[in-house]
């Protein structure tokens, strides 16, 4: 839309998002003339664009600049000296030489006559349109100088027009459309549609789904979505459309009923690991729009459906605004000041660790909250607390990331940027589904398979990702559940005896005796296809082929998700990952590496911040005395030598009746930790249960003191992504709780400290936190938010060496010297299906709802996604009777639910699939408590089931519900 | 936690270092107990292996004599 030219402004992060009209190109130098002004540009570069970086703006409809050239509105005619006519500089490249005239008498008329065709066929309502005042249409009318409309209706009858719905006889216009607001967050009006394209090439380029196309020819044409409407048609509501729509055709609900914004404030998106920036647009402190940032390096200026509109839970009247205590959970709510909720938690967690020992209290940082948050968070515990109780939901997802890349690579992080898949040749993307997960990603992830790069898929699942239009190569390496190990080491097999390694890259970067213990592993015939193939389900033939595309197909690169994390061998197949690029020399340049889809936006900065109990932040072990030291003499205090309990370690010792006390901000672990019933009985064990949340989460149900969170929208702080890369969060509303939760964190650690006669902290604002930090950790000593606010982000490790970040990690070297490959032995998980429990239960998450569904549940996201269904494969299906929509009972070892089935051949014959964001259905009753034999990481991924027809919700269900209820009682103010 | 599960979970660590090359199997799992459990659960470890280590992978009982 608009072009918004707003220089640099003090703390809104803005900087120019000036739309060039056509793409940047990256060719070699090229000089040229433009209205008498000389300009040097890349070759390929268009006319428009190089027009734009000299200052002049060439009227334009059809062109911008996150589009590739299209040439169909011949608005930006020019006048090139010798050249006949007049050519669309859009489409036009430059060349050495070129004179270039913008504006002449003949291209001013020419214009003109453009514009007053399309204005011939819109409704002149500009007052009380919705675009009004950030319109191109508008804009150019007034650009070109149009002054009046010469063409009028037929005389001989019809309107010939398609924004009129009937004549002055009130007869139909068969050329008018309703308009369309089926979509919950934008409408689709064509009779104000001028048929640019840009939506559709939007849909095609930048989302890569399709939805939209141009049906009909000349006046006839129209942009259709090959359905009745928007919602009910493959349009996955990612806003790519209505972000390039130059008028109001295709506009947001909440600027039809607000009007336009008077302020941005760029921010970071706060649900997944991509990262995306936005643009917060306001009206005072009223969020009008979240609008994809252009400069945004995560992102590159797209989003997604949660991302652009799913922000209505900041606002969502189920918010709780007041801290509330109670003495037990079975009592109503009571609402009380900040200084009586404070000082009733500080006084029960002194009282408990007086009575039960210092080890008997703990954290839980948030994945969903800022750096600072995290560090204050587990500086709480590990400071005031004097123990090493801190962990973080990363512990259910990515921590055999930090373990299994810590002992192949050295650290613990993705290795390369987002940009890096441009350059891809073969992408292999394990466990994950980040058409759902990570749709920005998955975005540029397409838009890279359609230029020919080919996909290997290791899921039991047939993901969207293989269904991408216009794509090539494809391999689907369907597994069974709970046999990624297999798989990868069947891959390595024909790798190592196929001689498909880089020998060169191997011998220069790798520890050379653990590479020929791996090779004499790996090419043990038992390891080959043929012989995994009943054990994995993979065919051999498939397996091969697709092990050859990976080593043979140039820039290899993985990507994974929790499909690879969430097995009792999570940390065995991320070594397995790393083998595999190492042998095939993928690691150290652009378009290759080892890439984990970290699950929430701050997956990787809560791991980074010192979240887990064995590690100081930067991934430092707690045994280390030189580490301690440093915190020690920051902080004043001794520092606990050893490791302290995992969120299933603390579950386990408050069943035990030795853990008594949890701070637990921003997770609902209730919901989405593994088997529901221990989670309960440990949470039902304890004697002080804070939650620090937006919302009664399901914790909540079990907690003693409720500390009500701020939004993302209300903080300022920063996220790090799944890039490494460090983005800023800015506030642009006042806490409607009152405090940021960095500020809550302090009072609590402040009450604390009063009980205990202990130093208050004293932290003014979020940068003084981050300047901590930077000050003890090494990999973020060249962080500030001066460097922030300049460079826009930065990926760690940013210090004296890389004063300006790390886009790419184990460049000339591996952070731990030689790469190190380890041997990875498939080993069967306990959990095993058999005749009571005779199908694999595999869980993931949806496009629509994000997690455990606290925020994406109290959106209109729902109306994608109202309920967690059970996939079943119809053989499955029939052989138990069941009909697509039926209740179904799901039952293992652990629990039982019910849930509706969805009969789908996505899955494979043997295999279930359901979602978790739903508490009704709570998906994990039924998962185990098995975990990763590293880190605990639990085993969400391989469940043994059974499915049976049901009449609707389980006991179980039932009683949950009623005591849930019964939990969120609050007590009337008096 | 209960014994089985302590069991189980003792028996993952050994199974993974059990299949690395080299003699220090058994030190490669005190490493990593000593690095990730908690005292409290070493402690249940210990006294476990006490009681006679009934099931515990016998590099877990070796592991143990470090601990």
């Amino acid at each position: 839309m608009k072009d918004f030219i707003i220089p640099w402004e003090n703390g809104t992060g803005i900087q120019d998002e000036t739309d060039r009209g056509t793409p940047a190109k990256s060719g070699k130098p090229v000089t040229l003339t433009i209205d008498g002004m000389e300009i040097t540009v890349p070759a390929g570069t268009s006319v428009m664009r190089a027009a734009s970086e000299l200052g002049i703006q060439v009227p334009k409809l059809c062109a911008t600049d996150s589009l590739e050239a299209f040439g169909s509105c011949r608005l930006c005619a020019v006048e090139i000296e010798g050249r006949r006519g007049t050519p669309a500089s859009c489409t036009t490249p430059v060349h050495a030489g070129m004179k270039v005239h913008t504006q002449t008498d003949k291209l001013r008329k020419l214009r003109k006559g453009v514009m007053e065709l399309y204005i011939s066929d819109h409704p002149l309502d500009c007052l009380t349109c919705s675009a009004n005042g950030d319109c191109e249409l508008q804009d150019m009318a007034g650009a070109v100088g149009l002054r009046g409309v010469r063409y009028e209706a037929p005389k001989a009858g019809g309107l010939a027009n398609h924004f009129e719905a009937r004549n002055t006889s009130g007869e139909v216009n068969p050329e008018w459309l309703p308009k369309d607001d089926s979509n919950p967050y934008f409408t689709y009006d064509a009779s104000k549609c001028i048929v640019c394209n840009r939506c559709v090439r939007a849909c095609e380029e930048v989302q890569g789904t399709f939805a939209l196309t141009i049906e009909g020819r000349g006046f006839d044409s129209r942009v259709a979505v090959g359905a009745e409407n928007f919602l009910a048609s493959d349009c996955v509501s990612c806003g790519a459309c209505v972000q390039a729509c130059p008028t109001a055709t295709l506009q947001e609900k909440s600027v039809i009923e607000m009007g336009t914004p008077d302020r941005s404030v760029v921010t970071t998106c706060a649900y997944c690991g991509v990262g995306c920036s936005f643009k917060a647009e306001m009206q005072g402190d009223q969020l009008v729009r979240m609008v994809p940032y252009k400069n945004g390096k995560a992102n590159r200026g797209h989003s997604c459906v949660k991302g652009r509109f799913a922000y209505g839970y900041a606002t969502h009247q189920d918010r709780i605004l007041n801290p509330m205590i109670r003495d037990t959970v079975d009592q109503p709510w009571r609402e009380v000041s900040w200084e009586e909720a404070l000082s009733f938690a500080a006084k029960k967690l002194v009282g408990l660790q007086q009575k039960y020992g210092q080890k008997s209290i703990g954290v839980i940082t948030s994945s969903r909250c800022t750096n600072e948050e995290t560090y204050l968070v587990q500086k709480l515990t590990r400071a005031v607390f004097g123990n090493n109780n801190t962990d973080t939901c990363a512990r259910v997802c990515h921590s055999p990331t930090g373990y299994g890349l810590g002992q192949t690579f050295g650290t613990s992080a993705g290795t390369q940027d987002f940009d890096s898949v441009e350059h891809s040749d073969v992408v292999m993307v394990i466990g994950a589904n980040p058409t759902d997960g990570h749709p920005v990603f998955a975005s540029r992830l397409r838009k890279r398979l359609r230029e020919g790069a080919k996909l290997i898929v290791v899921d039991p699942r047939r993901i969207d990702l293989l269904e991408t239009p216009h794509m090539g190569e494809a391999h689907h390496l369907a597994l069974k559940p709970g046999t990624n190990v297999a798989v990868v080491s069947a891959i390595g097999h024909v790798i190592v005896t196929e001689g498909l390694f880089d020998q060169t890259f191997i011998a220069e970067r790798c520890d050379l005796d653990a590479w020929e213990d791996f090779k004499a592993f790996i090419s043990d015939p038992r390891h080959a296809p043929e012989e995994t193939e009943a054990l994995t389900g993979v065919p051999a033939q498939t397996l091969r082929e697709a092990a050859r595309a990976f080593a043979n197909g140039g820039n290899g690169a993985i990507y994974y998700g929790l499909g690879v994390t969430e097995h009792s061998q999570g940390s065995t197949t991320v070594m397995g990952i790393a083998n595999l690029a190492m042998m095939t020399g993928n690691i150290g340049r652009t378009g290759v590496g080892v890439n984990p889809l970290r699950g929430q936006n701050n997956v990787q900065g809560s791991c980074d911040m010192g979240s887990f109990p064995h590690e100081l932040p930067g991934y430092r072990h707690v045994k280390m005395p030189e580490v301690r030291k440093i915190f020690e003499d920051t902080w004043g205090v001794e520092i606990d030598p050893e490791p302290g309990l995992r969120i299933p370690n603390m579950l386990d010792a408050a069943v035990d009746g030795t853990f008594k006390g949890l701070y637990c901000q921003g997770e609902d672990i209730l919901q989405s930790d593994p088997d529901t019933k221990h989670v309960a009985a440990g949470l039902a064990a304890m004697e002080c249960v804070i939650v620090h949340d937006l919302f009664l989460n399901e914790t909540a149900n079990y907690a003693h003191v409720f500390l009500p969170g701020s939004s993302f929208l209300e903080k300022e702080g920063t996220f790090t992504n799944a890039e490494r890369r460090i983005n800023r969060v800015r506030k642009v509303m006042a806490p409607k709780n009152g405090y940021e939760d960095w500020e809550v964190t302090q009072l609590l650690a402040n009450a604390v400290l009063k009980e205990t006669g202990g130093k208050a902290w004293t932290y003014t604002h979020p940068a003084e936190i981050m300047a901590e930090i930077a000050a003890t950790t090494p990999s973020f000593a060249g962080v500030d938010y001066a460097v922030l606010e300049e460079k826009g982000s930065v990926q760690w490790p940013c210090n004296e060496a890389h004063p300006d970040g790390t886009p790419l990690m184990h460049v000339d070297g591996f952070v731990r010297g030689k790469g190190r490959f380890i041997v990875t032995e498939y080993i069967a998980t306990a959990e095993k299906s058999g005749p009571r429990f005779p199908l694999l239960l595999t869980t993931g998450r949806i496009l629509s709802q994000y997690n455990v569904g606290a925020q994406t549940r109290r959106t209109e996201n729902s109306v994608w996604h109202d309920q967690d269904v059970l996939e079943i494969h119809p053989h499955d299906a029939e052989n138990r009777g069941l009909r697509d929509g039926d209740w179904v009972r799901l039952a293992s070892r652990s629990g039982e639910t019910s849930l509706r089935a969805k009969i789908t051949d996505r899955v494979s014959p043997g295999v279930v699939y359901t979602t978790f964001h739903h508490p009704d259905t709570q998906a994990n009753v039924i998962t185990t408590d098995y975990s990763d034999w590293a880190t605990n990481c639990p085993e969400y991924k391989v469940t043994a089931v059974q499915v049976s027809p049901s009449n609707g919700p389980s006991d179980w269900q039932e009683r949950y519900n009623a005591q849930a209820e019964q939990s969120r009682r609050i007590e009337a103010a008096e | 936690m209960t014994d089985e599960k302590m069991v189980l979970m003792a028996n993952q660590i050994a199974s993974f270092f059990g299949t690395q090359p080299g003699g220090d199997q058994a030190a490669g799992v005190a490493a990593h107990l000593k690095d990730f459990w908690e005292p409290r659960m070493i402690a249940q470890l210990k006294d476990y292996l006490a009681g006679g280590g009934a099931n515990l992978n016998p590099l877990v009982v070796e592991a143990g004599e470090s601990l």
